[in-house]
């Protein structure tokens, strides 16, 4: 399986992150030295193997479903890049 | 007193215990090495009101006969940790001007147990990578040196600065994570112990998330029964943490006799590796024979998918990351990009991610994203995890057969230059992670403890692998271990 500048591209939009144009094919060239390290996990015979979910198994605890810290919208705000009337604020998303 | 700075752990708390030194002495000392270790580039946040605060506040609990176990005790915090108020940016520029308005569990227990904190450290960006070159401040310095050549050395990573700033004594200690060798790999290049305990005995709550199905934080030390003592103070179980066990913390340094007579140590075959230097094989061969003169028993094992291990720590490494840095989106805190007229919110996604991350981390999102993305999940992802699931049998099947703990080295070589692996392709900095992998992949704890000096005279150290929950047996064994190396070497002063 090889990556090409295309498959690079598609990535990097599904991950959110801008590449430049020329710099996708040193990515596409990186990810295929990754990948081919991966591709090792195919001598592997995992036949009948279930895919871990926890490495140390253990119930995971409930709780009631109720507000254990609210009321805290500064504290929650307060890093924000731009909060606005107690609201996080970004660029216009609907037309 | 001079070199107050230079105690460990259990001798400053026993000299405040019996009133010759204080608190408030202890840290001004600290404060004041770390000042002139600038070229260390380990404290990247310094705290000093806090830790006289923190100091002042000791010194009264000690005067009062209420001392808990790190009482008055200054230490360095990993820049991966959340501290209510102090920049917290796991090395990031995403998290740049990030102060989080809450504080972690494990560094609340510390604060709750009397610790005094001196400023956060530097560490990889996200703790991605093996060198602390990846970091937003620049490089951790390691300050041990090859003989006389100056060049600088990694101190290891991605708790490059905590390893750093213990070897220098900067601190007494420093908190560390470990998510595919991060505490095992710099203590090892930099002489000091670093203990990853089991998946889960530590709360991973408030801890800048990488891996979460592999990260664990844990002490990094000057000896063994420093990290006994800290790392009581820092575990426990803690209901905001779902993986956090609800098992009760023994005290861990009432275990450490130096009795292993008896005990079955395991000697993987798996983990002679080709091309291996002679050096790391004798240091292996010397640490058995330690073990067996102290009256272990040794028996050669097999972990047959030991080869696999770095492999599958590559998909599902980056597949976790990949989702947990999704947060960073530039809308509820850290950095957000300049955009330009007409930009939308994905351009804002797109444009911060790109500004904020850097290069190692984007790497490894990218990758993430692609094993999981739609036609590749069950070929790269699901298959990691099964191969991940074998890996943990290897060691169920020999704790099985009566094994207590596994001796490996801790890394391939002693540290390496910085810079040096610039036009290295990624894998081969992964590789660094060879014999520390295994253990995040199968959940267990592992110590790595400092054994001897290279013929450069760089610090080399071994790796002690144990059962599950079982970390006050492994830090026995570790301590017979320290004992009959007898390691006692510090990096001369250059900085």
């Amino acid at each position: 399986m090889s990556i090409d500048k295309d498959t690079a591209a598609r990535v990097a939009k599904l991950a959110r992150i801008k590449v430049e144009e020329d710099a996708l094919p040193a990515l596409a060239q990186e990810f295929n030295t990754i990948l081919g390290f991966i591709e090792q996990l195919n001598e592997v015979d995992v036949e009948g193997v279930e895919p871990m979910t926890s490495v140390t198994p253990m119930r995971l605890k409930r709780r009631e479903d109720v507000v254990t810290e609210g009321d805290q919208q500064d504290k929650i705000l307060s890093n924000a890049p731009d909060a606005r009337e107690g609201f996080f604020a970004v660029p216009k998303v609907v037309e | 007193m001079s070199d107050l700075n230079k105690l460990t752990l259990a001798d400053a708390r026993d000299k405040l215990r019996d009133g010759s030194v204080t608190s408030v002495e202890l840290t001004e000392a600290c404060l004041s090495e770390i000042e002139k270790a600038g070229a260390l580039n380990a404290f990247v946040h310094k705290t000093p009101e806090i830790a006289m605060e923190q100091a002042k506040a000791a010194d009264a609990r000690i005067a009062q006969g209420d001392a808990p176990a790190m009482c008055g005790l200054p230490v360095g915090i990993k820049d991966l940790f959340c501290t209510k108020g102090v920049p917290s940016q796991a090395a990031s520029g995403i998290l740049e001007g990030f102060t989080p308005e809450y504080e972690s569990t494990v560094s609340q227990n510390l604060f709750d147990a009397g610790a005094v904190m001196l400023g956060k450290l530097n560490m990889d960006e996200f703790a991605m990578g093996s060198s602390n070159e990846t970091s937003v401040y620049g490089n951790a310095v390691n300050p041990w040196r090859r003989g006389n050549d100056d060049a600088q050395l990694t101190p290891g990573g991605s708790s490059g600065g905590s390893a750093s700033a213990v070897a220098a004594d900067l601190c007494l200690a420093a908190t560390g994570t470990d998510t595919g060798g991060s505490i095992r790999q710099p203590a090892a290049f930099t002489g000091i112990t670093g203990i990853k305990p089991t998946y889960g005995r530590c709360s991973r709550w408030g801890i800048i998330a990488f891996a979460s199905s592999l990260d664990q934080a844990g002490p990094m030390t000057k000896n063994v029964r420093d990290a006994a003592i800290m790392l009581e103070a820092m575990c426990g179980h803690d209901p905001k943490d779902s993986t956090s066990a609800d098992l009760p913390v023994p005290n861990f340094e009432a275990m450490l006799t130096g009795d292993i007579r008896g005990k079955k140590i395991g000697i993987p075959r798996e983990y002679h590796m080709d091309g291996m230097p002679d050096e790391i094989d004798a240091l292996w061969a010397n640490g058995r024979e330690m073990l067996k003169d102290a009256g272990a028993e040794i028996v050669d094992i097999s972990l047959p998918h030991t080869k696999y291990a770095l492999p599958a720590y590559y998909v599902i490494a980056p597949a976790e990351a990949s989702s947990n840095l999704a947060r960073y989106d530039g809308v509820r805190y850290g950095h957000r990009a300049k955009l330009a007229q007409g930009d939308g919110i994905t351009e804002m996604y797109e444009k911060t991610r790109a500004e904020g991350f850097g290069h190692e981390v984007q790497r490894r999102v990218m990758v993430g994203t692609y094993v999981l993305s739609a036609g590749f999940y069950d070929a790269y992802y699901n298959r990691a995890r099964r191969v991940r699931a074998l890996i943990k049998k290897d060691f169920e099947d020999v704790f099985a057969q009566g094994v207590d703990a596994i001796l490996t080295p801790a890394t391939p070589s002693a540290a390496f230059g910085l810079g040096e692996m610039d036009d290295a392709d990624p894998v081969k900095m992964y590789l660094n992670d060879v014999f520390t992998v295994t253990v995040n992949l199968a959940g267990l704890p592992g110590i790595s403890v400092p054994a001897g000096l290279d013929h450069q005279g760089l610090p080399l150290g071994l790796q002690l692998i144990g059962r599950p929950w079982e970390e006050g047996d492994l830090l026995n064994t570790a301590y017979a271990l320290e004992q009959a190396a007898g390691f006692v070497a510090k990096p001369g002063k250059w900085w």
